[in-house]
């Protein structure tokens, strides 16, 4: 018997088609996929389960796909051949831009996924330049057809004039009834270009995906472009030059099934034996230690964290439980730094990197999700280059490490933003951007009611609650997407909070000179509010340096006694001073002030960004 | 319904106490307290273990028929826990509810029990609590001719707007009358307890009140702030919005004021919420609370402390009753303190009084708090340079601030 075509190593490269879904969030991606597995009868009508490739509970419930996943499908065109069709699921946040493009960069083609409803997002514009670059061929498809609120021929004519195609090539699904699914496989085979590599050359695979399986070790995806890889031959990290046994090498149909190799055009999985998916990078190539490849392939990239915060447990004895947790969770994480941190208001704590705000939110859902920790984190910093006028210069990922001498010039990261949004909103976004510091770079009218906006921002202005406040101003109709663009001057300054004079190292920050004011009055009179009266007065200032530029006061609490305390109420009384002296030990004593931690959290758990704290009412 | 019991170890049936606690009895000053559980009406901001009539039902056990031989068969038991050792009562303090519910025959009878199992000191102090409109000439005259060294009348105001926002029965001027009594009766020590804070008092109001106090010229005066307990009428009115939570501020106010007027009018402070004329006026029973002295509290709710075990009776009277009449110990739980739990109540209790607490009860941290809080202001500096810990006027009205920093672990 003959293992089915789709099973079996060594496919003619010539019958593959390699493919991914761009996609936005609600889009119907998932469900579409899914609906794939079931028309190639991968998984049967009865084991079939809703989204069925995100795998982490995170992915389900946010409705995110954050690990890339493939699968391999078999497929009979209506050609009447047998093709195999390798789907990549990529990640769909605009953290994860590194991420998707590795993933675009295994296939030859892409789904242009639209919802019929709701038209094209701008993470799914921004994606689909990504594979515009990388030369993919894009197949655009309209989704959600049988809802009632579908305009097919609205968003047809919109995508068209994006892509610069006829609106009638649109294809129209729906991934819930399965309508026109198998038409869109057989478009697939049409026209989504075999690949294009050399079989019998030395092996030369992109790892798209790492993840990190307590069982078996760290388990890559890749897709071989060159060659063939085989559980015979060590494997070999080109980045790092480290080879390792090729414990298992397979296909994935949906089910992980080994098959001792893959051959050039073919996705699957390599077991390599290693623990940390730092040794086995997304980006990187994989050769065979035997025969080794002379050249990577394009594209790789170290992960660079955007964003960093302070991680600390509310519970200090917590804290080797949270080293402990972040190392597991870095396992599988790349992008994931921290080293140790000391905060004289929190105590113990890691400073840690991440790729953006998602990515921070995700590592921290985890860590108290998965390793049951209770965390403060710390306000979201990005990093700064402080050049000073000794011409020496210092890189800031913390508002702690700001130099204290004379600063000649401050670079802040800025990111090219793309919002799209329908023509109503034009003017509050733009005003939006413009309290952001940003700079209108370009406008174009996608369609007659919907535009395009490109804005050069700072990147330490939307990590805030940028995507809030855009939510809020659009009622939900505008999207952004943004990717790095180097760094510009600015005139930033960090600005203390201090407690009767004494400096909190957990709420300082670093702002633009214009914010520094609203950033001040607006964490003072917060705090005014969070920290209980004490037996004096507490001053609590906002300062540049030495310059006050806010005040507020705790007026001292006058009474605090019990009036009768007779025989009776004696017992009563310990009780409940043993029960303060409990409270007592979860208060932070900042000089002589004792703040609770519930303070704490209160005033950095805010989505209130330093910089538009004057615009929003007080809460 | 009276506020939420106290949580504590199981009591022993027999009511026996451990040796170690029994060890020192009689090296203190030995009290006791007596428990009358009834109230003609219950007030708005009272918490205190009462029963109106209407609560307890008609008769029965429990009631007020029976309510003295309850008290002197649990006086039996107390003397046989205690032993049969000289253990003179030297002082006595009926509380309520409002002891002068009872017939003051009744109250004569309490006397006697003590009498008779104890013994009463020589120099005894014998107080009870009375309402104004409890209580007349003729009654006074037997209180005093049978024993009673002292009375506290609970006045609370001299503004009938505020009497009645406490629901408290008498008229501002019953006072005055009940007073007159009570000095014809042969009473010198006498106590006027006041309430300041209440709904819709002024500070015009609390100064007609202190001016009413100091006319009546007693020895003896309780100021307490009116404080919301959970499970009381008040604290469902405040909690639904209909009265204001009194304000800490205004109510650091009222003390301060209370404490000058007093002042000006020869009334020392002596603890926190108590001021007299003169040392001797000072109240021996209340004294013992707070120096950690031994008594024995009888009656429904009743609170005991033997050698540094505390603990209480059950509260309902009818329950009382019925533990008594079976020969058992009415205590509903107990703590035996350890010797950490002992000097924490030490410096909590010795904080209050004028005479302040010896400042070897602090550990180190506790003792570099102390110079702290003298530098705050908060207890006397002369004192400290002294060896005591006493608070300032300011630092009374932080009394537990200032415990809490002396007990830093």
């Amino acid at each position: 018997m003959s293992e089915a075509p789709h099973e079996a190593a060594g496919v003619d490269p010539a019958s593959i088609r390699n493919f991914c879904i761009i996609a936005h969030i609600d889009h119907g991606k998932s469900t579409l996929a899914d609906r794939m597995l079931g028309v190639t009868g991968v998984v049967e009508a009865r084991n079939m389960r809703a989204q069925y490739l995100d795998r982490m509970d995170i992915e389900r419930e946010r409705g995110i796909t954050i690990k890339a996943q493939n699968v391999r499908l078999p497929w009979r065109a209506d050609d009447g051949a047998d093709y195999v069709l390798h789907l990549i699921d990529t990640p769909g946040h605009v953290d994860f831009t590194y991420e998707v493009s590795r993933s675009l960069a295994a296939c030859e083609g892409a789904v242009l996924l639209v919802d019929a409803a709701q038209g094209i997002e701008a993470q799914t514009l921004a994606n689909l330049y990504l594979a515009i670059e990388n030369d993919l061929t894009i197949i655009p498809v309209l989704n959600k057809i049988d809802l009632p609120a579908a305009q097919p021929e609205k968003y047809a004519e919109e995508i068209a004039t994006i892509i610069g195609c006829d609106p009638g090539d649109v294809l129209k699904v729906s991934g819930k009834t399965g309508q026109g699914v198998p038409e869109l496989l057989n478009e697939i085979v049409r026209r989504i270009p075999a690949p294009s590599g050399d079989p019998t050359g030395p092996t030369r695979a992109m790892i798209f995906d790492s993840v990190y399986d307590i069982y078996r070790g760290v388990i890559t995806y890749v897709r071989v472009v060159d060659g063939t890889l085989s559980t015979r031959d060590r494997c070999l990290m080109m980045s790092t030059g480290a080879s390792h046994e090729t414990l298992e090498v397979g296909v994935i149909s949906p089910e992980p099934r080994p098959t001792g190799s893959l051959s050039a055009g073919e996705v699957g999985y390599v077991i390599p034996g290693v623990k940390d998916v730092r040794q086995a990078r997304v980006g990187d190539t994989m050769t065979s230690a035997r025969r080794p490849a002379t050249e990577m392939l394009g594209g790789y990239r170290d992960p660079r964290p955007m964003v960093y915060s302070g991680l600390y447990p509310l519970d200090g004895s917590e804290y080797p439980a949270l080293r402990e947790a972040l190392d597991k969770l870095q396992l599988n994480d790349a992008a994931l730094t921290f080293e140790p941190e000391t905060s004289a208001a929190l105590g113990f704590g890691f400073r840690c990197g991440f790729l953006g705000l998602l990515h921070l939110e995700i590592v921290r859902e985890r860590l108290e999700r998965e390793f049951d920790l209770t965390l403060i984190s710390t306000a979201p910093n990005v990093v700064y280059r402080v050049v000073m006028e000794d011409a020496s210069e210092v890189t800031v990922t913390n508002p702690s490490d700001w130099p204290g001498g004379k600063i000649a010039e401050v670079y802040e990261p800025v990111v090219e933003a793309m919002l799209l949004l329908p023509t109503d909103f034009v003017g509050a976004v733009m005003e939006l951007c413009q309290g952001r510091r940003g700079v209108l770079k370009g406008m174009d009218y996608i369609s007659t009611d919907r535009v395009e906006l490109k804005y050069t921002l700072p990147l330490g202005e939307i990590i805030f609650d940028f995507f809030d406040a855009l939510k809020s101003r659009t009622r939900g109709y505008a999207s952004l997407d943004y990717e790095p663009a180097g760094e510009q001057t600015s005139d930033l300054v960090k600005v203390d909070i201090l407690l009767q004079g004494e400096a909190v190292d957990a709420f300082s920050a670093i702002v633009h000179r214009e914010k520094a004011y609203a950033y001040g009055v607006a964490m003072t009179s917060k705090l005014r509010e969070l920290i209980p009266r004490q037996q004096f007065e507490v001053p609590i200032q906002a300062a540049i340096g030495s310059r006050i530029i806010a005040r507020e006061n705790i007026r001292a609490i006058r009474k605090d006694v019990l009036a009768k305390c007779y025989g009776g109420d004696i017992s009563r009384k310990r009780k409940l001073l043993e029960k303060q002296k409990e409270g007592k030990k979860r208060m932070k004593t900042i000089g002589r002030v004792e703040v609770p931690q519930e303070a704490f959290i209160a005033a950095l758990s805010t989505t209130e960004s330093p910089s538009s704290s004057g615009s929003k009412p007080a809460r | 319904m009276p506020s939420k019991p106290l949580e504590g170890a199981p009591a022993p049936v027999d009511g026996a106490l451990p040796d170690a606690a029994l060890a020192t009895v009689g090296s203190r000053p030995f009290g006791v307290y007596v428990h009358v559980p009834y109230c003609a009406a219950r007030c708005g901001y009272c918490d205190f273990n009462t029963y109106t009539p209407a609560e307890l039902g008609a008769g029965g056990q429990g009631g007020a028929a029976s309510f003295v031989d309850s008290i002197a068969t649990e006086a039996r038991l107390a003397r046989s826990v205690l032993g049969e050792g000289e253990l003179p009562v030297a002082t006595v303090f009926v509380g309520g509810g409002t002891p002068t519910l009872l017939p003051a025959s009744d109250l004569a009878k309490v006397l006697r029990i003590l009498d008779d199992t104890f013994g009463l000191a020589g120099d005894v102090e014998v107080t009870t609590e009375a309402n104004p409109e409890s209580v007349d000439l003729e009654a006074l005259e037997h209180l005093r001719a049978s024993g009673f060294t002292r009375i506290s009348f609970g006045m609370q105001s001299a503004r009938p707007h505020v009497l009645a926002a406490l629901d408290r029965q008498h008229t501002p001027g019953r006072v005055a009358e009940v007073v007159g009594w009570a000095r014809q009766a042969g009473f010198e020590q006498l106590s006027l307890d006041l309430i300041y804070g209440a709904p819709g008092e002024s500070e015009a109001d609390w100064a007609a009140s202190l001016e009413a106090v100091i006319e009546l010229a007693p020895n003896h005066v309780s100021a307490y702030s009116l404080t919301v307990e959970e499970g009381t009428k008040l604290s469902r009115r405040v909690r639904r919005g209909e009265l204001l939570e009194p304000d800490d501020d205004l109510l650091a106010d009222r003390y301060l004021q209370a404490d000058e007027a007093f002042a000006a009018a020869g009334l020392s402070n002596y603890e926190i919420s108590n001021w007299s004329r003169d040392r001797a006026s000072w109240c021996r029973h209340n004294l013992g609370y707070w120096r950690g002295d031994d008594w024995w509290g009888l009656g429904p709710g009743a609170h005991s402390h033997v050698g540094g075990v505390r603990w209480w009776n059950v509260r309902h009277p009818t329950e009382y009753a019925t533990r008594v009449g079976a020969g058992r110990s009415p205590a509903a739980a107990r703590e035996v303190l350890d010797a950490a739990a002992q000097r924490v109540e030490r410096v909590m209790l010795g904080v209050r009084l004028v005479e302040g607490l010896e400042a070897v009860a602090l550990c180190d941290r506790g003792r570099a708090a102390a110079d702290e809080l003298a530098a705050d202001g908060l207890i006397l500096d002369r004192q400290l340079a002294a060896g005591r810990v006493a608070l300032t006027r300011r630092g009374r009205l932080l009394a537990d601030t200032v415990v809490r920093a002396l007990l830093p672990d």
